[in-house]
């Protein structure tokens, strides 16, 4: 704590409070940035609370990190003479501020936050959805509050008869500390029980067979059996195990919320996403990360390129494809002036946005994850969960309905029967299911996005370990494009003519190259536009358009330019590489990018190689390319059968399509620009993403370029944390044995009950979380990488 | 012995007493931030320059 007060000398600049008291602290920018809180219609929807005298804002300052920080936050008063009292709430990374309408505005506020270096971030969705997640989360409280004073004083109760109270002997206070556990039980099963009974109803209206199904069966039995018990005086019941469990529940659902906050101090993996916007601030541009985008933000958006957050169309021609949101791929024409939603992808030429809101990563990640690009797929995969739970469901059943059948049919002894039944449900804990899977994957994913490997959710995972055949783009996926290199040395410009260098170009078609270029997302013209000098202006294009796997053109002036393919240009050196020029027909040259293999891609395609128990994985290169480089590809593919050039993005997804039919599981790996059908097509389809801004909702996960060389780390994590799962569920079966031979006995004593559920269940918390934990430090990743935002 | 059940009662009502508190407590939001109250104790407020109201 001390050391975090220290360091954050160096980064918070409260130190600046004391001689600036009463000074006015705010930058002109940041008071027109937030020119739209004066709208009384904004201020309206913000405000908590508004009298004459006195109103009450709650602001979101996600860059507040430390102690000295709240110190700042709470001294608010003295920045600015209108704030009456400022409450911070650090979890949350909110300030409350009370302040005096008459003597400042939400508009300087805000401004002067930004200028101490807290801007907030507003996002009215967020804010509109956080009552509610707050109010879910006091339901639990309330309910863990109620259980825990049941379970006490039903544990209190039950003593008696652990230690030796005897029915005949004291038959009054048997029957009265069984009605007492009795009514004290019923607002556990009523209230605190509620959620999951109604989760297994809803998912057997389904006909979805959910993990709650058998723990509200267990539930039930456990109280149902009890009730009866002592209703007919014939026993004690088992309301301190029912309540007991209850309890754990809770507390395990109450444990794992407070574990996903605790994330959302670093970024909770659930809503993080991976891409980057390019933000023109004062003249300069820069890539930032989304969560670094505030409302009021410029941004560009270039063609093919996803809109991050609602904003309004600044300037420029927009067709936004909004297939990501609602399905629809016919692109919606934009006018200067309407908004944009964000979701949207831009077909066509660089537009510019300004953005009124922040960005809702968790919206995105929502989107991801949803509708529209839910593969057929689903239908034939069974995740380890679903199967688990409808595994365990259909034994406890049969073991359930072969005990009645025994006892009553073959023993005719018709009260054990009920009794065994009974016990079977009550013993029987799917735990292992419902707390290591959760806890584990949990931790898995976290873990890997830490360290730039993003996947949709957890059951891509199951699916990534269960590949056969890998198939790699490759360009801009197994090449890359970030060297030592400058880049003028790695574009070499070969004209017509045969000369060797971009001499041989009058300026003004190199401004329209480096102008069309510039509009464009592909690795290819982000290089020649690097390559190009720095000092050449950007001139206007119009009728810019973009064919993947071909190539750019547009009009500059009174020229036609297209940069692309040799077809695509017109011209006839096909036996060639590289990028072509052509100028109104006429071909200028071309543009030889060299490129370059990522470092780690042997090791990473011998991990994929070699046998893991009993099956190997067969590897394939498809490249868009003529096959110029043979021979080098060779060194990482020897075998022929694997490599593939000249493949249009169609046939790419062909040959996935027929690897499938052959039975494989593809696994494939693009550079999300013009593969999103490929993408969709592979049971697992990575986006190996250089420069984070082309995200293709298609795929199910996002591999940071820098981290390529880690996969053979992440896979194996994976697997091993799979394999601690499959583990659990050993030491979760050998607790049930135990647990169900004294129940098919119908020896179930409420005391064995009582001990063994609680053990059982806490056994399994700790072997999932501390294993995971352990395996994370021994793959190395455990300790946060030193970059942690994606690079532009 | 049948003192017990008065004990008993009485007991749980007192218990009962507690179980409201927490409840009230938890409605009014006393639980919602654990970190920051520790961190406020600490800072050393010069009582004259202190927030009105």
């Amino acid at each position: 704590m001390a050391y975090d007060i220290l360091n954050a000398h160096d980064l918070c600049q409260f130190y600046a409070l004391a001689p600036g008291a009463g000074k006015r602290l705010t930058n002109p920018l940041h008071e027109k940035t937030f020119a739209w809180l004066d709208d009384p219609q904004m201020a309206e929807h913000l405000l908590d609370f508004k009298q004459e005298r006195r109103a009450k804002v709650r602001f979101h300052l996600p860059d507040m990190h430390c102690a000295a920080c709240i110190w700042l936050l709470e001294h608010l008063y003295r920045l600015d003479a209108g704030v009456l009292r400022s409450t911070v709430n650090f979890p949350q990374k909110t300030v409350s501020i009370d302040f005096d309408p008459t003597q400042t505005t939400l508009r300087r506020l805000a401004a002067m936050l930004a200028s101490v270096g807290y801007p907030p971030h507003f996002s009215l969705a967020d804010a509109a959805s956080q009552p509610q997640a707050r109010r879910g989360g006091r339901r639990l409280l309330y309910q863990i509050g109620l259980t825990g004073f049941v379970m006490g004083n039903v544990m209190l109760l039950s003593f008696p008869e652990y230690l030796g109270l005897q029915r005949e002997h004291d038959a009054w206070f048997f029957g009265v500390f069984g009605y007492l556990n009795l009514l004290l039980s019923v607002p556990v099963l009523l209230f605190a029980a509620r959620d999951y009974f109604v989760s297994a109803w809803n998912g057997l209206k389904n006909k979805h067979l959910n993990i709650d199904l058998p723990v509200s069966l267990g539930l039930f039995m456990l109280f149902a059996r009890s009730a009866f018990e002592v209703l007919t005086q014939t026993g004690a019941g088992y309301f301190d195990s029912f309540v007991a469990l209850v309890f754990l529940l809770l507390c395990g659902k109450w444990f794992q919320q407070l574990a996903f906050h605790r994330l959302s101090f670093e970024r909770d993996f659930r809503a993080y996403f991976p891409i980057a916007a390019t933000r023109r601030r004062q003249q300069r541009e820069e890539a930032v990360a989304l969560d670094a985008l505030a409302a009021g933000d410029m941004i560009l958006v270039r063609n093919g390129e996803l809109v991050p957050a609602d904003g309004v169309l600044a300037r420029g021609v927009a067709r936004v494809d909004y297939s990501f949101v609602t399905g629809e791929s016919e692109p919606v024409a934009v006018a200067e002036g309407e908004k944009i939603f964000a979701g949207g992808k831009q077909c066509g030429d660089l537009i510019e946005v300004v953005l009124t809101r922040t960005v809702s990563q968790s919206y995105l990640t929502q989107l991801w994850n949803d509708e529209a690009f839910r593969p057929a797929r689903q239908a034939g995969t069974d995740y380890m969960a679903d199967r688990a739970g409808r595994w365990f469901t259909y034994l406890t059943l049969g073991i359930g309905g072969l005990c009645l059948l025994y006892w009553w049919v073959w023993r005719g002894d018709v009260a054990t029967a009920i009794n065994t039944f009974t016990a079977v449900f009550m013993v029987a804990c799917p735990c292992a299911i419902a707390v290591s899977i959760p806890f584990t994957m949990g931790n898995v994913l976290r873990w890997l996005s830490r360290h730039g490997f993003y996947l949709k959710n957890a059951q891509v995972v199951e699916r990534l370990l269960d590949v056969d055949a890998v198939v790699f783009d490759k360009t801009g996926t197994i090449t890359t494009l970030h060297t030592t290199d400058a880049a003028a040395e790695r574009v070499q410009f070969e004209a017509v003519s045969g000369a060797g260098t971009m001499a041989g170009i009058s300026p003004a078609a190199l401004t329209a190259i480096k102008s069309l270029c510039y509009r464009s997302n592909h690795p290819l013209s982000r290089q020649i536009y690097a390559a190009l000098p720095a000092e050449l202006p950007l001139t206007a294009v119009t009728d810019f358009s973009e064919t993947p796997g071909r190539g750019v053109q547009g009009r500059v002036g009174q020229h036609e330019l297209r940069l692309g393919s040799a077809d695509f240009t017109g011209a006839d050196m096909v036996s060639k590489n590289g990028v072509f020029v052509a100028m109104d027909g006429a071909v200028l040259g071309r543009f030889e990018v060299a490129h370059h293999y990522r470092p780690g891609l042997r090791a990473v395609l011998d991990f994929f190689r070699a046998p893991r128990s009993g099956r190997s994985a067969t590897v394939f290169l498809l490249s868009g390319d003529h096959d110029r480089e043979r021979a080098t590809l060779h060194t990482y593919f020897p075998d022929d059968d694997t490599l593939f050039f000249e493949k249009k993005p169609a046939e790419k997804l062909d040959f996935i399509k027929k690897l499938q039919g052959a039975g494989r599981r593809v696994l494939f790996f693009g550079d999300g620009l013009n593969d999103a059908g490929a993408l969709r097509q592979a049971e697992v389809g990575v986006v190996v993403s250089e420069h984070a801004n082309n995200f293709t909702p298609a795929s199910d996960a996002i591999l940071r370029a820098d981290a390529f060389g880690r996969l053979p780390q992440f896979l194996g994590f994976a697997r091993q944390n799979l394999r601690l799962i499959r583990a659990s569920f050993g030491v979760a079966i050998l607790y049930n044995i135990m647990g169900l031979s004294y129940a098919v006995t119908g020896a179930l004593s409420p005391l064995v009950a009582a001990v063994l559920m609680p053990v059982s269940s806490v056994t399994l918390v700790l072997i999932g979380t501390a294993g995971s934990h352990w395996l994370a430090r021994h793959w190395g990743l455990a300790a946060p990488p030193d970059k942690s935002h994606p690079d532009g | 012995m049948k003192i017990m059940l008065f004990l008993i009662l009485t007991s749980l009502l007192v218990a009962g007493g507690f179980l409201a508190a927490y409840l009230w407590a938890a409605r009014t939001g006393q639980f919602e931030d654990d970190e920051t109250p520790a961190i406020r104790v600490l800072f050393d407020d010069d009582p004259a320059t202190e927030p009105g109201k």
